[in-house]
Order: C-alpha cells, then sequence, then structure tokens
C-alpha cells in the first residue's frame, strides 16, 4: 500500500492506495458516484476527471501517480455544470446523460484556455467523449452558447 | 389545433440539471454496500455441450458465497425478450444452460465479497467441453445437419413458424394480389440482394442489475432495463417466485436503443439473492455487452420490384433472410417490421409480397434494436426504388412522388401484419410524407447538387430516402398513469413509462401540465417502479408518446372533472357553470384556488384524495414518416467521403418537445450513418468476436458528423395526445439507403451491402472498370 495525499475538488485526502489502484475506483471510495465507468479501455470520455485541470480518463489513471495533484470531479463544479445543462436542455442535447458530468468537465477545462474558444476547440475537446444519444452538432451549439454567455467566446 | 402553452415547446429535461451535476440516479449508483459482486463464466466455444463442471474449488475459496451453475436450475424454457404476453418468440432460452450456443454464452456464475475474488473463483470452476462445430455462416442455417437447438423441452407460445429441427426461430409468408403474374406484365422488372450486418447498440452505460431484500422480505431489483413490468414477470416465471414477491425498479437509464429490452443478468442476480440471501450486484463489463447481450439482426434481403413505363410501381416482391444468433428473442417481431413497416410507403401497388426465415446460428443473438426491422428493409427499398429510376431514366424523387403514401390513404399490408400477430386496419389520418420531400430538397440544396457536382478534386453528391415507422402496439401494449393531487394544488404524475435517456418523463410531464394548465415545475414525475407506478409495456416500438401520452392525457382530464366537482361542491354551483384557469375555480359571484380547494380537501371539510388512474392502448399505430438527405464529398481515387450534411424533415405529428424531438431525430440519424459507413461486428473463423470493445468497434464521434438539418412539419395526429406520432426510431431509418445512393449519385457504383466502407466503393469501382474493358 502506498500513502499519499492529494486534493479532490479542493478539500485534501491522505489516504493508503494499491500500486494498481485507479482513480476511478479511489473516488468510488470517496463517495464520489458521478464518476461512472463506461468502457474499461479508456475509450469513451465517461469517466473523464480534471487532473490539474487537464481531462483524463479515471478508469486508466493510477492514483498512487496523483500525490499532491488536485482532481475535481463534476461536484466540484456544481453551480457551472447546472448552468451548463440549461444551455444543453434548450438544445435538445441532453439525453441519457451518462456522458455529461465528463463533458461538463472538458468544458470547464476548455474555459482555462486564453485565446478565444472556436468551434473547432470545442469538437477538439468532446474529442474524447462519445455520446451514442445526441448526434453531438447540439452539444457543440450548445456549449458555443453557453461560452458565448460566460463571456469565454 | 388550438394554441398549447407547454407542449409544442421547448422545455429542458425535467432531470437534465441532475444529471449533468452527477446527482445519483443510475442502476450502479445504488449498489448496496454489502452486495455480493457477481461474475459470469462464459463460454470460449461458438458451439459445446458441458460435459462435467466442478465447481468444489471455486466454491472453497475464501470470500465466495455461491457459484449455480445450470444443475443448480429447474429446467424452465423463457425468452429474453421483453415483449407484451404471451411472446411471439421462442421460449429457447434456459437461465443456466448445458448447451453453450455462442462464446459468450453463460456457463456459471459466482457470487464473492469482493470483484479480484469473484474472477479468481471463475478460473476454479474447471469445465470439460464437448466441442461441437457450429453454424456461424447464416446463409448456410436453414436445414443444415447441423442443429443450434437440438433440446427438445423448447417451444412457441403460439404458432410462429418456429422449427428449431430445421434452424428456424420464425418464418413468415404473406401475399396480396398475385406477385409473380404482376411482375411478369410489368413493364421493367428491377431486382437485387441487399445485405445488412450487426450493429451493436453501444448505449453508454452497461447493463447493470441488482436485487436484494427489503424489509417486507421481497426481492427488489434495480435494473437498467426498459421494460421493468416484463422483467418482473420473466423472473416470477422462470424462478417459479410469487409475482407478489418481486418489485422492480428502473432508474435513470444511460440509453438503450433496444439493447435493454430484454433480460440480461437480472435473472443471476435474482437466483443469487434468493440462494444467498444477501443483496447481489452485476455490471457487465463493455466485452460483456459486446459479446454476451445482442445486436441488430444482419439480413439478407431479395427485392424485386415491377413497374410500368411511366413509373407506376404495380409490384414489390420481398424475401428475407434474418439472423437470430444463437437465441430467438424478437426474432419474428423484427422480421415483421422488415416488411410492415417498409412496403406500406408505396401502398399503391397490385400486388406484394413479403416472406422469409429467420435462423438460429452459433453466434452472439440479435435482439430489439431501434428502427429494428425497418432499417433493413429500408436500405433495400430505397436503394431499389433509385436503381428503377435509374432503369426508367426517370428522377428519383419524382419516382417517389408519384408512387407514395399519401394523407388519407392506406395500406392493406397495415391489416395483414403486425407485430408476431395479425395487424390492424388504418388509414394516415396524418401524413405529411410529400411536404417532408418538398421541404428537404430545399432545405438540403438538392437541385443545385444533384446528381453530383465536381469541386477541385472530389465530388459532391447528394442521395436521399423516405421512411415510415410506428406509434406503439395497438391492442397489445399498454400504457397507464395515474395523477393525484396534493396540498397547495401540485400533482404528482406517476407512469410506468420507462424513460431510458429519450425524456419520456419530460413529454409525459408537459401533456399533464397543458391538459391540468399548470407548469412542469407544478408536476412531480415518478416513473417505472413496478410497485408505485401504473403498468406500462415499456421504452420500445415507438410508444411512449403515443400510448402512454394518451394515458396521461386521460388521467388528468379526468382528475381535472374530478377537482370541478369538489370546487362545484364548495361552490354551491353546477360543474359546468365553473371555469378553471388551472389555478382557479370560477363560478358567477364566487371563487375558490386549487391551492385552497386542495388544502381544504386534505385537512378541512369532507377531506378526501384525489387520485386518477387512466389506461390507454393504441386502437391504430399511427406512422412518422419523414424523408432524408445526405450531401457527400468523395475522393474518387481513394474513396475516401466526408457526410457533410444530413437534412431531416420530419412528419411526427406535433412535437411535444422541440427540443427532444430534435434530439431523437438526430441522434438516430447519427446512429444509422455510424451503421451506414462503418459500424461492424467481426467474427473469427471459429466464431470469437474481434469488435469487442470500444476500440475495435467504433461509433461516431464528434468529428464524423459536419452538420445536420432538423425539420419538422406541421402535422397533427387527431388520435395522439396533442396531435403527437412517435419519434425515437424514425430518425434511424433513412441513412443507409440515403448514403448508397449518394455513392451512386458520386460514382455511378451500387453498393448492396453494410456498411459502406471506402474499401468497398473501391473495389465496385475496380469491377466497374474490369466490366468497361
Amino acid at each position: 500500500m502506498i500513502n499519499i495525499t492529494f486534493m479532490v475538488n479542493h478539500r485534501k485526502h491522505s489516504l493508503e492506495v494499491k500500486p494498481g489502484e485507479y482513480l476511478i475506483e479511489t473516488l468510488k471510495r470517496l463517495n464520489i458516484h458521478s464518476v461512472r465507468r463506461g468502457c474499461d479501455t479508456a475509450s469513451c470520455g465517461v469517466c473523464t476527471v480534471l487532473v490539474d485541470l487537464k481531462p483524463v480518463p479515471s478508469c486508466a489513471t493510477l492514483t498512487a501517480r496523483l500525490a499532491g495533484k488536485n482532481v475535481t470531479t463534476v461536484e466540484g463544479i456544481h453551480d457551472e455544470a447546472g448552468a451548463l445543462a440549461d444551455y444543453f436542455g434548450l438544445e435538445g442535447a441532453d439525453q441519457c446523460g451518462f456522458c455529461n458530468p465528463g463533458i461538463a468537465l472538458s468544458v470547464h477545462a476548455l474555459k482555462q484556455q486564453s485565446s478565444p474558444i472556436t468551434e473547432a476547440d470545442i469538437k477538439q475537446a468532446l474529442t474524447g467523449h462519445l455520446c451514442r444519444c445526441s448526434g453531438y452538432v447540439s452539444q457543440v451549439k450548445a456549449i458555443m452558447a453557453y461560452l458565448k454567455d460566460d463571456a469565454h467566446v | 389545433m388550438s394554441k398549447t402553452r407547454v407542449v409544442n415547446q421547448v422545455r429542458p429535461s425535467v432531470d437534465g440539471k441532475g444529471i449533468m451535476q452527477g446527482r445519483k440516479g443510475y442502476t450502479h449508483d445504488f449498489v448496496p454496500d454489502d452486495a455480493l459482486i457477481v461474475k459470469v463464466l462464459r463460454s470460449p466455444h461458438a458451439f459445446a455441450k458441458i460435459t462435467s463442471i466442478k465447481t468444489d474449488e471455486a466454491k472453497q475459496l475464501s470470500g465466495v458465497h455461491c457459484v449455480l451453475t445450470h444443475l443448480d436450475f429447474k429446467r424452465k424454457a423463457h425468452t429474453r425478450a421483453g415483449q407484451g404476453y404471451p411472446e411471439p418468440s421462442p421460449h429457447d432460452t434456459f437461465v443456466l444452460d448445458y448447451y453453450l450456443r455462442y462464446v459468450g454464452d453463460e456457463v456459471a456464475v459466482v457470487a464473492a465479497d469482493d470483484e479480484d475474488t469473484a474472477l479468481e473463483a471463475l478460473s476454479l470452476i474447471k469445465v470439460d467441453y464437448e466441442v461441437l462445430e457450429p453454424v456461424l455462416d447464416f446463409e448456410q442455417a436453414k436445414d443444415n445437419n447441423i442443429r443450434v437447438h437440438p433440446e427438445e423441452d423448447i417451444y412457441e407460445m403460439f404458432p410462429i413458424g418456429f422449427d428449431p429441427k430445421r434452424n428456424l426461430a420464425a418464418a413468415y409468408h404473406m401475399e396480396v394480389g398475385d406477385v409473380e403474374k404482376t411482375l411478369k406484365a410489368a413493364d421493367v422488372v428491377v431486382e437485387s440482394s441487399f445485405y445488412t450486418q450487426a450493429q451493436a447498440h453501444v448505449m453508454m452505460e452497461p447493463h447493470t442489475v441488482h436485487a436484494s431484500f427489503d424489509v417486507y422480505g421481497r426481492l427488489t431489483l434495480y435494473s437498467s432495463t426498459q421494460t421493468p413490468f416484463h422483467v418482473r414477470r420473466i423472473i416470477s416465471q422462470t424462478l417459479a417466485i410469487p409475482l407478489s414477491q418481486i418489485r422492480v425498479i428502473k432508474p435513470r437509464v444511460g440509453g438503450g436503443f433496444g439493447g435493454k429490452q430484454a433480460i440480461h443478468g437480472e435473472l443471476l442476480v435474482a437466483a443469487i439473492a434468493l440462494k444467498t440471501n444477501k443483496p447481489a450486484s452485476l455490471r457487465y463489463t463493455r466485452q460483456e455487452v459486446f459479446e454476451s447481450t445482442y445486436t441488430r439482426h444482419p439480413m439478407r434481403i431479395d427485392l424485386k420490384i415491377g413497374a410500368k413505363k411511366d413509373g407506376t410501381i404495380q409490384a414489390i416482391d420481398c424475401y428475407g433472410l434474418s439472423d437470430t444468433g444463437a437465441y430467438g428473442e424478437h426474432a419474428l417481431t423484427v422480421f415483421m417490421v422488415t416488411g410492415s413497416k417498409v412496403l406500406p410507403l408505396y401502398n399503391k401497388v397490385d400486388s406484394v409480397r413479403f416472406h422469409g426465415d429467420v435462423v438460429y446460428t452459433n453466434r452472439t443473438s440479435s435482439g430489439a434494436y431501434r428502427g429494428y426491422g425497418a432499417i433493413q428493409g429500408n436500405f433495400a427499398l430505397e436503394s431499389l426504388i433509385d436503381m428503377l429510376a435509374d432503369k426508367l431514366a426517370m428522377d428519383p424523387v419524382k419516382l417517389r412522388e408519384k408512387n407514395m403514401m399519401k394523407e388519407g390513404e392506406t395500406s392493406p399490408i397495415f391489416e395483414i401484419m403486425g407485430e408476431g400477430t395479425e395487424g390492424t386496419a388504418m388509414t394516415m389520418d396524418s401524413c405529411k410524407l410529400d411536404v417532408c420531400v418538398e421541404e428537404g430538397l430545399k432545405l438540403s440544396k438538392w437541385h443545385d447538387i444533384y446528381p453530383r457536382k465536381q469541386t477541385n478534386n472530389k465530388i459532391k453528391s447528394v442521395g436521399m430516402a423516405i421512411a415510415m415507422q410506428g406509434s406503439g402496439i395497438p391492442y397489445i401494449d399498454m400504457g397507464a398513469a395515474t395523477i393525484k393531487l396534493n396540498d397547495d394544488g401540485f400533482y404528482n404524475l406517476m407512469v410506468g413509462a420507462t424513460d431510458i435517456g429519450q425524456g419520456s418523463d419530460t413529454i409525459l410531464t408537459q401533456i399533464a401540465a397543458e391538459a391540468l394548465m399548470t407548469e412542469v415545475e407544478n408536476v412531480a414525475v415518478y416513473s417505472s417502479d413496478s410497485d408505485l407506478t401504473p403498468f406500462d409495456a415499456g421504452a420500445y416500438a415507438s410508444s411512449t408518446t403515443y400510448v402512454s401520452g394518451n394515458a396521461v392525457l386521460k388521467a388528468a382530464e379526468s382528475l381535472k372533472a374530478m377537482m370541478l366537482k369538489e370546487a362545484a361542491r364548495v361552490l354551491h354551483v353546477k360543474e359546468r357553470d365553473i371555469t378553471f384557469d388551472g389555478k382557479t375555480f370560477k363560478a358567477a359571484d364566487d371563487e375558490i384556488t386549487l391551492s385552497s380547494l386542495s388544502n381544504q380537501l386534505y385537512y378541512n371539510d369532507e377531506q378526501k384524495q384525489l387520485t386518477a388512474t387512466e389506461s390507454y392502448v393504441g386502437h391504430k399505430s399511427p406512422p412518422p414518416f419523414m424523408a432524408g438527405f445526405v450531401t457527400i464529398e468523395i475522393d474518387p481515387q481513394t474513396c475516401e467521403f466526408e457526410i457533410l450534411n444530413y437534412t431531416s424533415v420530419v412528419d411526427c405529428g406535433t412535437t411535444i418537445n422541440k427540443a427532444l424531438a430534435k434530439g431523437q431525430i438526430e441522434g438516430g440519424i447519427v446512429q444509422g450513418l455510424g451503421m451506414a459507413c462503418f459500424e461492424d461486428v467481426h467474427i473469427t473463423k471459429t466464431g470469437r468476436l474481434i469488435s469487442n470493445n470500444m476500440l475495435n468497434y467504433k461509433i461516431p464521434g464528434v468529428h464524423d458528423i459536419q452538420s445536420l438539418t432538423t425539420m419538422f412539419t406541421d402535422s397533427f395526429e387527431p388520435s395522439g395526445p396533442y396531435g403527437a406520432k412517435s419519434v425515437g426510431e424514425i430518425g434511424i431509418d433513412t441513412p443507409p439507403a440515403a448514403l448508397a445512393n449518394a455513392v451512386y449519385n458520386a460514382l455511378g457504383v451500387r453498393l448492396t451491402s453494410l456498411p459502406i466502407t471506402p474499401e468497398k466503393i473501391f473495389k465496385a469501382m475496380k469491377e466497374k472498370e474490369r466490366n468497361h474493358a
């Protein structure tokens, strides 16, 4: 077992982890339920979280490597995710929603970009996020509208 | 129609915010802390018989609570299909069986304290197999010497053409007029065979279920299912537990698309819970979802059309061969839809024949999948219509306009073919297919591009197809709703209808709010809990808006009548002398607010709970219609192509929620484009699935689609709630044929097998060159 200290949603956690333990499992231990499993091969984007504001698949990120890092799950951007949901709703982009928390986090990461955000940037940010419901076009439109009103475009 | 305030509007989903914020909602979020982890040992062989199975070592492993094999179950054939009862699917499946019929079939099941222990226990089960030669090619299955189902204790519930001695799960035949004769007399006959592949659903949430006992000792299952009431019934029948002892709760579901319209793991966790008296949880790995749930039915469709020189279509002759894989869930119903929801598009024929076989093979089963049967048939028919136009030297759109279904018309097929049984005669009280085509031509800039346009080194082209679907299964599938008035005048809406992400909780709330003249926020919805909500057949067959929606509308009207009666009593007037605006009951000289009335009914005088429950079963299945237009850009050297735009113009009657309806169409289009362009399952020579994860099985990503144009025509279905028809499946039907037609318009090669990949187009081009040389 390895003892590590890291931040999850701005709260400090010190805990023992197995060397092969993935972040998705650790987060479950910390009672975070928003990070769900979609594929087992780090290819669907459902379990995306932010490590130091960069999106990573938590099913393929070893917790032991996160000492001193800041992990953000959608619980850490609660109000922002709620605001984004309104835009998804207006575009018909919210259906089963299984991929949505991960997308909200990637949008949060995108907002850190200093230059104006273009449609190409949004598509790039959604690249790792598979969605079987929406057809994507409405998601891109919703995110664009959200960022416009949020003054990031 | 009169103006609506809540329906036919854009409304965000009632649960959209909570889901985006990651609140607990899906099945796996509610697994009890002390649940045993269930894992399944699966067959490594496409066809084998268990000669011996030893579980002692696995059972002795510390942390293992239970190991079950076929020896632990009383043999009782069932079907996994979640359909109305008696099911039109053969009862050909056992909870666990000594025959294994595909790679991934269930051999044994283990429950342990944690996943690692469960997996270790699986490796300790010793199985001796007699490996049998499998049938993997569905075109060789019928009357093959190898029988996929050699056992004697399987049966059909009523005649569906089930004949396991011939590897037939089902067979069907119908004919109107004399097809052979009409074809003989026709000026022009076109024919071709079309192949469609096994498409995987790839809903983002894997199949998940857990079972536990509540304080009353009843078995409670949480399941990511599309059919909670069918699940309850099948568990009771198969495991011989009284129905009264089972509760099935469907929480939020992360996508279904038909893939969760059958039993997957529910029987296993229920059996483990019963055996151990402990909660048990099973979540399919993605590999299990691919290998051991089911896919779309692969089909070969042999199609012939006869027409006059002027383009009048006189006869359609369709033979279909469908591969149901190892088990026959939805075998007949999917196959019949290939005829019933496709062939009536061209309803003015003198004769039409639809027949064929659904065969068993040793492959992962086929089952329900959005647009089932229809997408396969549509690909064949709408490709062959363009081939006919070509032969007649006629414009393919004009050929369609001349022959297609119009408002006020009918087709004899509606009465002959239902889903598994006879159908229901109906005329098209709403059919704006002509408008869909007309508007689509404009929106897609068809006339600027058709058939092709050279742009630098590439060719831009367009292709189109039309489609129809249905709205529920008439006289069979029922939906029910209960609405309860609370103090302060807010309502609970309880529906059996199953929201699987398509937004039915939202649109049913809108219908209730519209009818009760209130806001969505004043109606609290709860759905799909076999104890607490009334019955609903489930989320399938494009039924929820139309069938469940009608039930909600009826319940709201009933409750309103009850409220008026109470208001009349309090105001000492006749009911007919009261008006209600959603907030206040007004008589000539007096009034009472709904809030006051409801408070009085709870606390003050003549107290009572007002609750209305109503049911609805369709007397018809009004089809939504659409026209789909794809614009592609293709490189004639490499044959690589890009989807530039897909234009959809849809007649689904009134859109209850404009945003969600658009979501249904666009999601369907992109799922259909995945099937048209690249999605395919691949197996090895011995029947092992290669494309068993999301790296090897690609679904469309954000870069695969440039733009979607989606429009709804003004249409009103008199029998639907506020004029609505269904919208869940119609979107997926047109992309394969539209793409095949666009490729033909670009390069002059006709692709008749899906998916239409650049490699296949390239090969067809080479062949065409050789033939010309």
